[in-house]
């Protein structure tokens, strides 16, 4: 039993959660939608911190919570970050690693020093928490949850609280989380960056209902959700560093389907890398002529549907195994004759490295 | 004229000490729990023990030293008690001035730590829970921390508060010398007796005292809020 079954119905005043869920105990899930969709929620009733009274939790096998079983917050194997790091003011940084280890018996898969390295904290041990820096707390707070050898670790939004560059800080240290750990994350976020940059199963949430579930590409993908992405409708492409053209600055990336060139940003040939191209900046040609745009593929028209304004269309192309969402005006599409099936040019303006 | 204390004198400041530092003791053990409940509860009656806790700030200290009084006495329900547990009857004794003050002095312990254990929030105690700690387990190692600045003035208001009683005492102690006749008693007593001088130099150790130790919280209280 290699999964996550959560279901959730929850009645509050002001707020509503009806979930039933099924995802996979491995790698990232990613809780995406607008603020009071309930994806906080959703997380705190995964932790025990707030109980649904009809709910059911199973984790990898285990049942956390059912009609006859309830598992409380401290006796669940699982680590949580929230928003805010909320680190005990009254111990120092190693102290916060501490508390929660000293009180697990089982072995560890994460030692405290693994921990420490891992988010490059080794420097701030004896320090307070109030004299580190918002990102330097978050990363202790990434630790100290890492630091109690969860087998689920659940992520409230943990950069919503910092700005920009304390962002890109700490984003490398997910990345790294996720390449070297064996631990199943559900990772909580509004921001359609993080989520192409860290996970690798979708949920898209709204007004306490699961709109959408399933493996990222192929959820970002689907027609019926990318109008609620707005601008950020898009496709995600893994890729890897096939060659790189040093006199125009240029790296070719190679995908299941056929390559984009990209700015080269300096990584080696051989390197997986997560791409995301914008539906916006994806146009349709029958015919090749001369362009300023280098990226074009071979691709075929496999679903058109409405997109948030009457003028505009929202058209999913098959590229290979991969699939582009491209927007264009109406008029656009029906001068171009698009209907499904219709092989047509790709044209990829830019193309956004995620990692 | 003499500048040092009588015997008498000294007996009941050692008296005032004692009582106040057993009552100060007994409180915490009693009204850290009721703090700590009033902070978290959402029952519907956290505003009526709220009241009752509330209740000798405002009532004049012979009204509660009165309905003590025949709580304790022979025909009284705590009276009965204690007279069939073999501890006889508690007005006029020491233990008798504890339990009293322990009543009058109730809301100068709970308010200050209520007041900190709500400034805590329930985070701190979120994370603890998520870090394997049961709820007894993080209230001995994050919530006591947290509101320590809170327990010490908690403390330091219970003792000064006591020190400064009177009308409990005289309804419930008396006025017998060494078991139930403190310091604020023994200056009624001197003034009573025409005994000014005397009455001054009690009446001034009692100032000082009392000034020193408010000095000292209100001292400490921004670093302890920086310590934190």
């Amino acid at each position: 039993m290699e999964n996550i079954q959560a279901c959730f119905r929850l009645n509050l005043p002001s707020f509503r959660l009806d979930v039933d869920l099924d995802v996979p105990a491995r790698g990232v899930t990613a809780f995406f939608g607008p603020s009071g969709s309930g994806k906080t929620t959703l997380l705190r009733c995964t932790a025990g911190l707030e109980r649904a009274p009809e709910g059911r939790l199973t984790v990898a096998g285990e049942v956390w919570q059912d009609a006859h079983h309830w598992i409380p917050t401290h006796k669940r194997p699982l680590g949580y970050v929230f928003q805010e790091a909320s680190l005990f003011p009254h111990i120092t940084v190693l102290g916060n690693l501490r508390y929660g280890r000293r009180r697990i018996s089982d072995a560890a898969r994460v030692s405290v020093d693994q921990a420490i390295e891992l988010l490059g904290i080794g420097h701030l041990l004896e320090r307070r928490p109030e004299r580190l820096s918002g990102g330097e707390r978050q990363r202790v707070a990434i630790a100290r949850a890492l630091a109690v050898n969860p087998r689920l670790l659940l992520m409230d939004e943990p950069l919503a609280a910092l700005d920009l560059k304390r962002k890109q800080e700490i984003l490398p240290y997910l990345e790294r989380l996720h390449a070297e750990l064996e631990i199943p994350v559900f990772y909580v976020s509004h921001s359609p960056d993080e989520v192409g940059r860290l996970a690798d199963h979708l949920v898209v949430m709204e007004a306490g209902r699961v709109l959408a579930s399933g493996p990222l590409a192929e959820t970002l993908a689907r027609l019926d959700l990318p109008i609620r992405l707005g601008e950020d409708a898009g496709a995600i492409l893994d890729a890897t560093v096939g060659t790189v053209d040093k006199p125009w600055h240029l790296m070719r990336l190679d995908f299941s389907g056929g390559s984009l060139w990209a700015r080269d940003s300096g990584l080696p040939i051989g390197h997986r890398v997560r791409v995301r191209v914008l539906a916006r900046d994806v146009s349709l040609a029958d015919q090749l002529g001369h362009s300023s745009i280098q990226n074009v593929l071979d691709g075929r028209v496999d679903a058109i549907s409405e997109d948030e304004h009457p003028g505009l269309a929202l058209v999913r192309l098959q590229v290979g195994e991969a699939m582009f969402l491209a927007r264009l005006t109406k008029r656009a599409a029906s001068s171009l004759g698009l209907k499904v099936g219709k092989k047509l040019w790709v044209q990829v303006k830019s193309v956004a490295l995620l990692q | 004229m003499d500048i040092l204390l009588s015997d008498s004198d000294v007996r009941s400041l050692w008296l005032t000490a004692r009582l106040a530092g057993t009552v100060t003791i007994i409180l915490l053990l009693v009204g850290t729990p009721i703090a700590w409940w009033l902070a978290r509860t959402r029952a519907r009656w956290k505003g009526a023990i709220g009241a009752v806790v509330a209740l000798p700030l405002v009532l004049p200290p012979s009204v509660l030293g009165f309905y003590l009084l025949l709580a304790m006495g022979p025909s009284g329900p705590v009276g009965k008690v204690t007279q069939v547990l073999g501890l006889g009857l508690l007005p006029f004794t020491f233990w008798g001035l504890v339990v009293a003050s322990a009543f009058y002095s109730l809301p100068f312990m709970v308010q200050p730590l209520q007041t900190a254990f709500e400034a805590i929030g329930e985070r701190p105690l979120e994370v603890a829970a998520t870090l394997r700690a049961s709820p007894l387990d993080a209230f001995f190692t994050v919530a006591v921390p947290l509101a320590l600045p809170g327990f010490l003035t908690a403390s330091i208001l219970t003792f000064t508060h006591t020190v400064g009683e009177f009308g409990v005492v005289l309804m419930i102690g008396g006025n017998l010398p060494g078991v139930t006749r403190v310091a604020s008693v023994q200056i009624y007593d001197h003034v009573q007796a025409l005994e000014y001088a005397e009455a001054h130099r009690l009446a001034a150790v009692m100032l000082i005292f009392s000034f020193l130790v408010l000095l000292a919280l209100y001292a400490w209280r921004p670093n302890l809020k920086k310590a934190s």
